[in-house]
């Protein structure tokens, strides 16, 4: 018997599957552990010295002002509401940088393949610039050039009802009056209504061969509805004008220099990257791709758009991902030009006035982490849907 | 502390967090390793800065000056951290450096809930703002609607909010990583307004382009006593580093400086000064330092009076008058308990 225990053990120890996964629960105890440690070793020496550990300070009143909110703040709101407004202002600068930088990146990726001489230098020399200069420097040189060349508040430049001078650009806010609902109601109906012209266009054209002109159509059709609702209603919108005060301008609706710096820094310096991206992809398309598409009596942009771009996507996808992530991170250097940012807001102010250093770079560690987890998972949603079906 | 895990997993990380928090005593270390290590500001002239050779000086270095005189006899046995006002607390907590010396405001909060403990005030401060002549703004009260600029990470953030709070006005805060580029944008027309310590304010306003056109506002919004820090929970630590700064008060009070120290030492009759100056009793030996520490602390840094003036008095570019930094004697507030 006991030879028979001796020889299954035997057999079992000696199976590879077995061992292996052996090893692996070996491994993550040693690493649960190894953490568990480091934890309840940092817990113990914040004990030790009397500081206080938790999230409570989130609850507390945070006491300091921040510049841009667009959620409602005040000085005597909380620690958590500061953060949410900081998570906030990183995201939607994160966001529209990567639509900007998008967008400055397939431009200049495009002039760069261009024939024409001036406009491929251009791009040439726009894209060797800004990638080989530091961001931060980049940041600085937009916020403190840009300003010392606008004039002082009382001196602003107007134009009808909008300023520009050393604290921002001044605009009108709408404000929304009763009645607004039959707008909304009128734009939604047409949005709903192109949505149904765009699918029975392409089943048209896939039975008759027949084509229409869907999204030029949609368009002019969404215009149109939703400014007969707006006449139809009164035109239910006030505006606050801007107006000139002691100091300053006040009302209407203000873009600081702050969020402009950073958002041109980030997008200029990110597209940079992000041109040569599109145009290596552009480049991995074989030319023989373009001859056959002419010689079978396509227009060239119709050419770009459905033979080059679908196979050129299928290289620019996963390196564009990469530059969304690092742009969404890079967004952090905007507290160093008072943009009040994650950084800025949580592990600057909130970390100094609390002490809760652990906290607050573990909570900044978290959004950075979930926010970048979010772009690759998009993205990479998106390049399984652009990559190659294989029958 | 968990001996037989410490061994099974004594990788450098490791050892390197369990260190910083179970040091047995900080003189202890200090002494073993020579030198004392201090946290200071990234320069602010008058307080902590550093010249093209590397040197440090101002108040701040002093009073760690004056800790290392009295440990070692030598005030040189000081090596100097910048830091940033958001890396402060942090790098004491960890054990980084052993005093922070970095115009640090000694609050509720930081005393009470941050591992920390405020020894003495070297200075005493109050936040105040600084505008353009052109403004023609004599009052803070007159600041309703202005563009305000400041540092970020300083008490000076939520000063400036309560002061606007209490009086119903209206602002805009433009709160920037580090002082300089706060400066930066205050001097390109950013704000109307840059706010700090007035000690500060008139350090900066020395490095703009024309210091002249700038007027620093009467109001004193704030109390800002500022003074070295250490660890929560080394006592003796502490006694040394308040002591350090109370002889140097102490000395000033009894007209004794770096220049005469040595004469009156030898000449005195005053059992007073003979227990300070460790002509008589032990006491440094309470301490757990020689006897002849305090005498070494006025000799080789010198009396209150002496830091003071050799730093941000009149005759150095900082030009700050002693105002409320007098003795008690003199209508200030400077006041040490009695060295017996």
């Amino acid at each position: 018997m006991s030879d028979k225990t001796t020889s299954s053990n035997k057999s079992l120890l000696n199976d590879a599957g077995t061992r292996a996964l052996i090893f692996q629960i070996v491994l993550l105890a040693a690493v649960v552990f190894v953490g568990y440690y480091l934890f309840s070793n940092l817990q113990a020496n914040r004990a030790d010295q009397g500081i206080s550990t938790g999230f409570a300070f989130l609850n507390q009143p945070a006491g300091f002002p921040v510049l841009i909110h667009l959620i409602e703040y005040t000085e005597a709101d909380t620690y958590g509401r500061a953060f949410f407004v900081a998570l906030i202002n990183t995201v939607v600068i994160s966001l529209m940088g990567i639509v900007l930088a998008t967008i400055i990146g397939v431009v200049m990726g495009l002039a760069r393949l261009s024939n024409n001489w001036l406009v491929a230098r251009l791009a040439t020399v726009y894209v060797e610039t800004l990638r080989n200069i530091p961001l931060l420097l980049q940041m600085f040189f937009w916020y403190f050039a840009v300003l010392a060349a606008l004039p002082i508040p009382k001196n602003s430049i107007v134009f009808a009802d909008f300023f520009l001078n050393k604290r921002g650009i001044y605009s009108p806010n709408p404000m929304i009056q009763d009645g607004f609902g039959f707008v909304v109601a009128g734009f939604v109906l047409s949005i709903v209504a192109s949505i149904a012209l765009v699918v029975w266009a392409k089943k048209r054209q896939t039975k008759t061969g027949l084509w229409f002109p869907a999204y030029w159509a949609s368009l002019g059709m969404i215009v149109v509805i939703t400014f007969l609702a707006l006449a139809a209603s009164g035109f239910p919108i006030e505006f606050d004008l801007p107006q000139k005060s002691r100091f300053n301008v006040t009302g209407g609706m203000v873009l600081p220099p702050e969020f402009v710096a950073v958002l041109v820094a980030l997008s200029t310096y990110t597209g940079a990257f992000i041109a040569e991206i599109v145009r290596a992809g552009i480049l991995s398309v074989n030319w023989g791709q373009t001859e056959a598409a002419r010689s079978l009596g396509l227009r060239d942009s119709l050419t770009q758009r459905l033979i080059v771009l679908p196979q050129a996507l299928r290289v620019i996808i996963p390196p564009l991902t990469s530059q969304f992530l690092n742009l969404a991170k890079n967004s952090s250097l905007g507290a160093a030009i008072a943009y009040p940012e994650l950084v800025a807001v949580v592990m600057g102010t909130t970390l100094n006035q609390t002490g809760q250093a652990v906290e607050s770079i573990g909570l900044c560690m978290l959004v950075y982490g979930t926010l970048s987890l979010t772009i690759s998972l998009f993205m990479n949603w998106y390049n399984k849907k652009m990559s190659l079906t294989e029958r | 502390m968990k001996s037989n895990v410490g061994k099974l997993l004594s990788t450098a990380a490791i050892a390197a967090t369990i260190s910083a928090g179970a040091a047995a005593s900080t003189l202890e270390d200090v002494k073993a390793k020579g030198f004392v290590q201090c946290g200071v500001s990234l320069g602010v002239p008058g307080f902590s800065n550093a010249d093209s050779n590397g040197n440090w000086s101002g108040i701040d270095v002093d009073a760690c000056r004056a800790t290392a005189a009295a440990i070692f006899g030598d005030a040189q046995k000081a090596k100097f951290t910048p830091l940033s006002a958001k890396e402060r607390f942090t790098a004491l907590q960890s054990g980084e450096i052993d005093i922070l010396t970095r115009n640090t405001t000694w609050t509720y909060t930081r005393d009470a809930s941050l591992g920390l403990d405020f020894t003495a005030v070297n200075f005493y401060d109050g936040q105040g703002f600084m505008a353009r002549k052109t403004l023609g703004v004599t009052s803070a009260l007159d600041l309703d609607g202005a563009t305000v600029c400041t540092e970020q990470g300083t008490t000076t953030e939520l000063n400036m909010a309560d002061f606007f709070r209490k009086h119903k006005m209206s602002y805009v805060p433009v709160v920037v990583q580090k002082a300089d580029e706060a400066l930066a944008a205050y001097a390109s027309g950013r704000c109307d307004v840059f706010t700090t310590d007035k000690s500060g304010l008139a350090a900066h306003r020395s490095k703009l382009a024309d210091p002249a056109a700038h007027i620093i506002l009467e109001e004193t919004i704030s109390k800002e006593p500022l003074g070295p820090v250490v660890r929560h929970g080394d006592n003796q630590w502490k006694d040394i580093v308040t002591w350090a700064m109370f002889v140097q008060v102490n000395a000033e009070e009894m007209n004794i400086t770096s220049k005469n120290v040595a004469k009156i030492k030898k000449e005195t009759n005053d059992p007073g000064i003979k227990r300070l100056l460790g002509a008589e009793g032990d006491m440094g030996a309470q301490l757990g330092l020689s006897a002849d520490w305090a005498y070494n602390v006025i000799a080789k840094v010198g009396n209150y009076a002496e830091v003071f003036e050799r730093n941000v008095g009149p005759s150095t570019p900082v030009n700050l008058p002693r105002g409320i930094n007098k003795l008690w004697t003199d209508g200030g507030v400077m006041y040490a308990p009695p060295v017996r």
